[in-house]
């Protein structure tokens, strides 16, 4: 197991293994109705060369986590809570912006959802790639040139020499995002962090830009950390995978472990929901209601308005996990609450969904989730 | 709630209709282009064929779903069926009416009777109406000798009403658009779609803007309606498995044109057209147990303005590849022929494909772009971005 939630912050040597561990990262929005938590004690890893899967509904502070390991946001409004973001043993919270400014990009690139806006209209994507590369490996312009070119080929983009004297709006979406990639890898670095790369593509494109971004992994073992919201993106790419909800992580564990056994509640509905064949003609399941309004967190278990399960303690102690390591989920079905046992029924909850989990495997129907519609 | 329409099934049923169902819409050789202008005297240079000779025809109480990648002109079919755009030519009837013929207040009344929800449920709202209003407004347009709809007060009794059959509160409508969550957004459209009592609604993306969680329950509000109001549906979409859990038959599109349509199990289980298995071939499983091999298309849809001769697809067809390049793909353009049990497939070779051979194409591909690199041509400029 490679993740783990809420550990206090120690002082043990650094795992070889490990690249990156964030560990109790708290990144709250001071804004004029208040205070937004959208990052609330967020623990994980990274392992060298891995996939780590990050999932969960919008809003639930994936990009923000994100944002926060690269040093992009904004302080104020944005505070950093809590936490360490150590790579390689290094907390870069401590960095000044300047060290800060060499490690983007050489150890840590990123590439977003919505390429378009993150490349400059006014200049060549030849220009911003060797720019990109002349600041972060010192090299000379024309050796720059021909990095971005090989860049490029790797990429898979035909007749590199030509593209690089094109315009970000002269390339569609899928070439846009092969680009992104080629700069987020032409200093090769350590860690990729994608960010929905391919939300806004069609899915002839997603597969291509998924392909490409697993070929490349095989050739540089770059680890890759992998945000989406879409859990079939995640079957196909990641070792590991943190699910968030409401700004903290509710489950955790190898890909099987999450996709196949889910334990939290929320995991479960998730899958549940997914449209597929055998579910034609019935309803589908859903998860009723919707993400909280982060100005108003309901107590306890931030999940409990939603949740089929729910039982007494859910209503006002936090199931927050504390466990080292293993599968675990935020949430008191799979962890003993003080002073309360679970139910009887609830247990038999567990074994129903064991059960049509293993159902699953041998049928396409997801398993099925009792719970009604309607957002009130 | 009595209104408008046909009655159906209690359950939306898993065999699939079929085209020999009672049609409600019959669209023949539709064409939709958007002209091109250029230069200081706007001299037309030619046209985006957005869509360029579609026929088909949607059963009474059916969901039609429409497929295919991004430009490939989905909304232009639907907006054009609905007369939100001008056709170009072609034909259109809805329970045998010529759509494109009406005027004045025969118009009126086909707007009523052809809804259409849309993909953006914070962009096709109004911000700065109540939901009072954006729900109210059609009825006002719609207002004449024949209902009470001038009167404020049963536009809002209707609003309310409405407003239950979606699942939000009554209450609700003095509240505006920035106070509701993406589901709710959407849930508001459909009640402004519902609420003049169609009997043909468009959907265009309707959930494509949502979170898996949302998107469960719109569709399943989306099935309960129609079984309620006895709804045809046309649903644009480009997730396949959502598509392929709503519809009951399913027409693929690519650069204007159907490449394939048949019953929604036959589509998904035996595919006839490369474009069809490519497109089935990418979608990404949640299970990962079934991780497979993926047939990748290269390259992005060709532009419209421009496209490819012979067969649309040839640029980016796999089967031809595998066949060795017949010239027939790139000289002359395939029929939509009927391949029996109301499949119907534009590929010269629809015959040749099989699972072996699906198997070696995914096995040979390779990963670079050659999107553009056979004509060494410049890129294509689009005439305007995609709607
Ligand atoms: N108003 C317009 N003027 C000119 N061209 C247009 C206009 N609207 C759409 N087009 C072009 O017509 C083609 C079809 O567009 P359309 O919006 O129908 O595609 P679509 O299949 O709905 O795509 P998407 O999946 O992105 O919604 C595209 O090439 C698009 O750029
Ligand atoms: N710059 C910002 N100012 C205030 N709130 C923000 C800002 N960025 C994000 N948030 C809020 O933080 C929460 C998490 O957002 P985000 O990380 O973007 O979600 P995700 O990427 O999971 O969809 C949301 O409630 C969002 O509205
Ligand atoms: S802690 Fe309670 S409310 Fe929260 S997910 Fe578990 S069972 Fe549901
Ligand atoms: S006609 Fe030729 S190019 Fe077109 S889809 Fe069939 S095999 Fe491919
Ligand atoms: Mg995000
Ligand atoms: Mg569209």
């Amino acid at each position: 197991m490679t993740v783990t939630l809420d550990r206090p912050a120690s002082d043990a040597p650094p795992r070889a293994d490990i690249l990156l561990d964030v560990q109790d990262l708290r990144t709250y929005f001071h804004v004029m109705d208040g205070t937004v938590k959208a990052v609330d004690g967020v623990s994980f890893s990274v392992r060298r060369g891995e996939t780590l899967g990050v999932v969960g509904e919008s809003g639930c502070g994936k990009s923000v986590t994100a944002l926060t390991i690269m040093r992009l946001l904004d302080i104020p409004p944005a505070e950093i809570a809590s936490g360490r973001i150590l790579l390689e043993g290094k907390d870069i919270l401590r960095l000044p912006e300047e060290q800060m400014r060499h490690l983007r990009g050489n150890e840590i690139a990123m590439i977003f959802q919505e390429p378009m806006s993150s490349l400059n209209p006014v200049f060549t994507v030849g220009n911003q790639i060797s720019e990109a590369v002349e600041l972060h490996l010192k090299v000379k312009h024309k050796e720059a040139v021909e990095r971005s070119i090989e860049a490029l080929r790797l990429v898979g983009i035909a007749y590199p020499e030509r593209r690089i004297k094109q315009y970000p709006h002269e390339l569609s979406g899928g070439q846009r995002q092969r680009v992104m990639i080629a700069m987020a890898l032409s200093c090769e670095p350590k860690l990729l962090i994608a960010d929905e790369p391919t939300t806004a593509l069609d899915v002839t494109i997603q597969a291509q830009i998924l392909e490409l971004i697993r070929s490349i992994q095989q050739k540089t073992g770059t680890a890759l950390m992998l945000i989406t919201h879409d859990l079939g993106v995640v079957a196909e790419m990641v070792n590991d995978v943190v699910v968030m909800y409401a700004g903290r992580v509710v489950e955790h564990g190898t890909v099987d472990e999450v996709l196949l056994q889910p334990k939290h509640p929320y995991t479960e509905g998730l899958l549940a929901s997914i449209p597929s064949k055998g579910m034609r003609g019935q309803r589908l399941n859903v998860i009723k209601g919707a993400v909280p309004n982060p100005f108003n967190m309901p107590k306890g278990c931030n999940f409990s308005p939603r949740c089929p399960y729910q039982f007494e303690p859910c209503l006002d102690l936090d199931p927050h996990v504390d466990e080292g390591g293993g599968p675990a989920a935020a949430c008191w079905l799979w962890k003993q609450a003080p002073g309360y046992s679970i139910p009887a029924r609830l247990h038999e909850a567990q074994v129903r969904a064991a059960l049509r989990a293993a159902e699953a495997s041998q049928v396409e129907v997801s398993p099925v989730l009792a719970v009604e519609a309607a957002e009130e | 709630m009595t209104q408008g329409g046909t009655t159906q099934p209690m359950e939306p049923s898993t065999a699939a209709p079929t085209s020999s169902g009672e049609p409600l819409v019959v669209v023949q050789d539709l064409v939709k282009y958007y002209p091109i202008f250029s230069g200081l005297f706007k001299r037309h240079i030619g046209d985006v064929r957005a869509v360029d000779g579609v026929s088909f025809v949607i059963n009474k109480g059916e969901v039609f779903g429409l497929v295919g990648e991004s430009g490939c002109g989905k909304s232009t079919l639907g907006r054009t069926l609905l007369r939100l755009l001008p056709q170009t030519s072609g034909s259109a009837t809805i329970s045998g009416e010529d759509i494109f013929a009406k005027r004045g207040k025969d118009l009126k009344q086909l707007r009523r009777r052809m809804q259409i929800i849309f993909q953006d449920p914070v962009g096709s709202l109004n911000p700065r109406m109540p939901v009072s209003d954006i729900i109210g407004e059609g009825l006002l347009a719609q207002a004449d000798g024949t209902n009470q709809w001038k009167n404020r007060k049963t536009r809002d009794e209707r609003v309310g009403e409405y407003l239950e059959v979606v699942g939000l509160r009554r209450d609700y409508a003095r509240r505006y658009p920035h106070e509701f969550s993406g589901g709710q957004r959407q849930r508001i459209g459909i009640a402004r779609a519902l609420a003049l009592s169609p009997d043909f609604v468009v959907c265009d993306e309707p959930v494509s803007a949502l979170d898996v969680s949302i998107q469960s329950q719109i569709l399943n509000l989306l099935l309960d309606l129609r079984r309620e109001f006895g709804l045809t549906y046309l649903f644009i979409a480009h997730n396949l498995s959502v598509v392929q859990y709503i519809s009951d038959r399913v027409g693929v599109m690519y650069l204007g044109k159907i490449a394939e349509m048949a019953p929604v199990e036959r589509l998904y289980a035996d595919p006839r057209h490369p474009y069809t298995v490519a497109l089935l071939s990418a979608i990404p499983d949640a299970d990962p147990r079934r991780r497979k091999r993926r047939l990748v298309l290269k390259g992005d849809v060709p532009s419209p303005a421009n496209p490819p001769s012979g067969c649309r697809f040839h640029t980016r067809c796999w089967l031809r590849t595998q066949l060795g390049d017949p010239e027939i793909c790139s000289t002359e353009e395939p029929a939509l022929r009927d391949l029996g049990g109301e499949q119907f497939t534009a590929c010269h070779f629809a015959e040749r494909i099989n699972p072996e051979l699906i198997k070696v194409a995914a096995a040979g591909q390779s990963l670079v772009d050659t999107s553009d690199a056979s004509d060494d041509a410049e890129p294509v400029s689009a005439a305007a971005p995609s709607a």
